[in-house]
């Protein structure tokens, strides 16, 4: 399934809609919009192959947890189209980012706009850190480092299968922290696990602040490689970088993309938070307001519109 | 008594040659665990993911996912304690149909506190979604594979391994506790190793003059609490549990739990650790050292009753006397 909008709309699309949203609730997930943006547009409007969503448009509630009493359970996975040999199946394994992710599945026609405003509310499949009934999600990934493993799994199980459909992690680069991400390459390249890649945003940045202040992880391209993986770089902003990277072959082993982004790209106001970027809420209403100006003039959108206070 | 050597490495590979989903996963303890002549024998249908276990229990859910039922080998301890978030997460949650298969349970290794899972029952019956069994004889650790394998959900199986004694003649049920004696004095539930014990215990008991009611739980959860409760209210002095687990969370807790919730006033003494870990030893003498023999049940049982039996060491049993040390194994790991 093609979307009709080019990638960079739908990577501009997404900066928006976080944009807007973190403005009109006063936080939200906004520098990994900045970062990622383009991977996300890249991985939904060309990158994967994946068929139209089953899921009807506008989320169904929360409908329980999976149990031996509730057989109707369906994960958010149905977003990304239909769980058959042919098509790609995608992880986002940092739970977190699911903010950008809600806001990639509207600007590709997957989700209707009204998803995002049940973003965090009581009752809501569309919650602040992806569930597995959330749009888009198809497993648990909330604690960070888990999702490279169960992809990995998940294609081995596909190749014994005989699926053509890959499998997909978009990771960020404080997962490497975990131990279990070496555990993940290691095994998927002992296995040989090659319809296995993942696309990791590089924006250094973690809850803490900068990574290298937090815990530094040193040439991660040249530990994966150690541990067995083909690793291919990018800009995390440039489109045509990205597309060959995601193109490198990788016989015998999954593929990383390491795509090196800047946690303010499209927002350099965001710059004057740094390096408090993880979660993003105006220490004041000045601040609030002089954002909504300042980043909706970068974006080339009209500001917030927000109801006095 | 008739001894089955190696009864898991037959069944399994019996149980996975009839079902191409199930996949057979190691890490690094496959001989320990019984399946190195599978893996010899089928090399495609076997796993080897070293020491990683977060990773492979992730993995197992990204297999359960593409519609395999994979078992997992390794020492009970190591498939919970240190992956418990991937359990949580990639397993236990999501109702993946893998099957923990945890060899070594309790004092069963002389491997020290590293290698005794003492708190397995504990963690793993709080678990949504789980289902908790326990093997106590040949016959149920042969029986134990094909019956994990029909749960719609994860397994965690305790599993005895090497030569095992054939103590019952039908295969494990799940959800069916076993009646292996029907007195009116006392009621002993064990599991596990401690079945034998108690089996031990009872012929001096019933020459001393008291009538013992024994329940063998082969299903820890979900835990038949009505029948526990039925069993509980037929007998004169009151329950004694004996498990080879921590006594906080395990065996002793469920019925405690049981006969609070049903309102049923008995006393109850629960054998097995008592809030303390264990260290490395043979099994008998780990057992008589932390009052998990048949001696401590008789014991308990002379508590209960007010009454002592006489009995001592001599008119037990003889104690089966295992070498730590084998030919076969000969770390005993």
């Amino acid at each position: 399934m093609r979307n009709e909008k080019s990638t960079e709309e739908v990577a501009r699309g997404i900066r928006a809609r976080v944009f807007e949203h973190t403005i009109r609730n006063n936080g939200g997930y906004l520098s990994q919009a900045c970062s990622a943006a383009e991977q996300l547009a890249f991985l939904y409007n060309e990158g994967l192959n994946l068929g139209p969503s089953t899921m009807p448009a506008v989320p169904p509630p929360f409908s329980g947890v999976p149990s031996a009493d509730n057989l109707d359970y369906v994960t958010g996975a149905g977003y990304n189209g239909p769980f058959d040999a042919v098509h790609d199946r995608l992880f986002i394994a940092p739970a977190h980012y699911a903010l950008v992710a809600y806001a990639c599945l509207i600007e590709v026609g997957r989700m209707a706009p009204e998803g995002l405003a049940m973003f965090n509310k009581d009752g809501s499949s569309v919650e602040m850190i992806g569930a597995e009934h959330s749009p888009g999600m198809e497993v648990h990934n909330g604690t960070l480092g888990i999702g490279l493993s169960t992809a990995a799994g998940l294609a081995f199980g596909r190749r014994r299968l005989g699926h053509t459909g890959r499998v997909c992690v978009f990771m960020s680069d404080g997962e490497v922290q975990e131990g279990q991400t070496w555990e993940a390459v290691q095994a998927a390249a002992h296995h040989g696990i090659d319809n296995l890649w993942a696309i990791m945003d590089v924006n250094r940045q973690q809850c803490d602040g900068a990574m290298e202040d937090v815990m530094t992880v040193g040439d991660i391209a040249t530990k994966f490689r150690d541990f067995g993986a083909t690793v291919a770089e990018c800009d995390a902003h440039d489109l045509a970088a990205m597309r060959a990277a995601a193109a490198t072959p990788h016989p015998g082993r999954p593929l990383i993309v390491l795509a090196h982004s800047r946690p303010t790209q499209g927002m350099d106001s965001l710059m004057s938070r740094f390096p408090r970027l993880h979660y993003v809420r105006f220490k004041s209403e000045d601040e609030r307001l002089r954002m909504n100006l300042e980043i909706a003039a970068e974006l080339g959108i009209a500001p917030v519109e927000l109801e006095a206070r | 008594m008739e001894m089955v050597n190696r009864p898991y490495a037959g069944a399994f590979e019996a149980h996975a040659m009839q079902h191409p989903e199930v996949l057979c996963l190691s890490a690094d303890l496959t001989s320990s665990c019984e399946i190195d002549g599978f893996r010899d024998r089928h090399p495609d249908r076997f796993l080897s993911l070293g020491m990683a276990e977060q990773n492979m229990l992730s993995f197992a859910g990204g297999l359960g996912l593409a519609g395999f039922r994979p078992f997992l080998h390794s020492f009970g301890v190591f498939l919970y304690r240190r992956p418990y978030d991937q359990l949580m997460a990639s397993v236990a949650y999501p109702r993946r149909r893998v099957r923990l298969m945890g060899f070594l349970p309790g004092v069963t290794t002389p491997g020290g506190m590293t290698h005794q899972a003492i708190e397995d029952i504990s963690v793993m019956r709080t678990i949504p979604n789980m289902t908790v069994l326990e093997t106590g004889d040949a016959t149920e650790v042969e029986s134990i594979v094909a019956e994990a394998d029909t749960v719609d959900g994860p397994v965690y199986c305790r599993i005895l391994r090497g030569s095992v004694p054939r103590l019952f003649d039908t295969p494990l049920q799940i959800g069916r506790m076993r009646v292996l004696a029907e007195g009116g004095d006392v009621l002993v539930v064990t599991a596990g190793i401690t079945t034998e014990e108690a089996i031990r215990a009872r012929g001096a008991l019933a020459r001393a003059g008291v009538s013992v009611r024994h329940l063998h739980l082969n299903t820890l959860k979900p835990f038949d609490a009505a029948q526990i409760v039925d069993h509980a209210a037929s007998v004169r002095h009151g329950v004694i549990t004996l498990e080879n687990h921590l006594v906080t969370g395990g065996i002793g807790s469920m019925v405690a739990e049981a006969l609070a919730e049903a309102g049923l006033a008995r006393r109850l003494i629960r054998l097995g650790l008592q809030d303390t870990y264990a260290h490395g030893g043979s099994r008998p003498y780990l057992m008589r050292h932390y009052g998990m023999d048949a001696l401590s049940l008789v014991r308990a049982v002379e508590r209960l009753t007010g009454q002592k039996t006489g009995i001592d060491e001599g008119a037990l049993d003889a104690v089966r006397i295992e070498a730590v040390h084998s030919a076969a194994k000969a770390e005993a790991l």
